[in-house]
């Protein structure tokens, strides 16, 4: 755990990033929060259009890629074992790449239903539902814009591993890259229950 | 130690998620809210605590980083309500 000692200002550094970016979500909670408060008809009746099966799977995948990234930076920093650390990323960064595969098929659908931002179909519905919609493309958006940083982040480490420039005792990035995946799956936490099981 | 206790909390989580996708089906109500938030909460502990490995934290700065941004953020949206809500 000496490792863990010297990276510590590394560690304060990205928390306090963490805690911006939890602030910055935190507004568009604060959005839905009240929205939804006003207009709760129209908010289930809208969450009816999203798939539960591929948001469930989502959230499975998400929290088995958070699983692979913690076995990454153990496998690194207790049991020096690089090359495991390196397939452990690699899984991690692939489940990424799933996560946004099953969201590109959802968003696809909803296209597909004439549901986008602006589309004439979406401005005949309800108010209450286009501010739902609104709300589910910018939020499911920028977490998938931070799942897609994510992943080029645990890919610049994987190749610091791969070449030797993060090792057991210099393993403080690949922490921090490890806790900003799961502050990203913690953000999908909340969105989950919030978009897709309104009841 | 092994990779067993990391395994342990994924299985946790994906219980929880099971759960929580359960119960949306029971009409609970006004109280369906709640218990969708209670078990999200659950689950963002399980992971800051153990994959984020706040458990282990010694320095108070870094344990007490979340809390604060949790309590600006109830902050922020309580007293929002207080407007919306009396309009």
């Amino acid at each position: 755990m000496e490792a863990r000692e010297n990276s510590v200002h590394a560690r304060i550094g990205m928390w306090l990033f963490l805690l911006s970016e939890i602030l910055i979500f935190g507004g568009l909670f604060l959005l839905y929060a009240v929205y939804r408060a006003k207009h709760p008809g129209d908010f289930h009746a809208a969450s009816l259009e999203l798939s539960r099966f591929d948001g469930t799977l989502n959230t499975a995948i998400l929290l088995t890629s958070s699983l692979t990234a913690v076995l990454a930076i153990f496998s690194l920093q207790e049991l020096n074992k690089p090359k495991r650390a390196i397939a452990f990323l690699a899984a991690t960064i692939g489940l990424g790449g799933a996560f946004l595969v099953v969201k590109g098929f959802e968003w696809a659908a909803k296209f597909e239903h004439g549901l986008y931002p602006r589309a004439e179909h979406l401005l005949q519905l309800p108010p209450g539902q286009i501010l739902y919609f609104g709300l589910y493309f910018t939020m499911t958006g920028l977490h998938a814009l931070h799942v897609i940083i994510g992943m080029g982040v645990l890919s610049v480490l994987l190749s610091f591993v791969a070449r030797g420039k993060a090792t057991q005792e210099r393993s403080a990035a690949l922490e921090n890259g490890g806790l900003y995946w799961h502050l990203v799956d913690i953000i999908w936490i909340f969105l989950f229950p919030l978009f897709y099981l309104i009841s | 130690m092994t990779y067993a206790r990391y395994v342990y909390i994924w299985l946790a989580l994906l219980l929880l998620t099971a759960i929580t996708v359960t119960t949306a089906d029971l009409n609970l109500g006004r109280v369906a809210i709640i218990v969708v938030l209670a078990i999200a909460t659950v689950k963002s502990v399980l992971v800051l605590l153990y994959f984020m490995h706040l458990r282990w934290e010694k320095r108070l700065v870094l344990k007490l980083l979340v809390p604060i941004a949790i309590a600006t953020l109830a902050i922020f949206i309580g007293l929002t309500f207080t407007d919306v809500m009396n309009r």
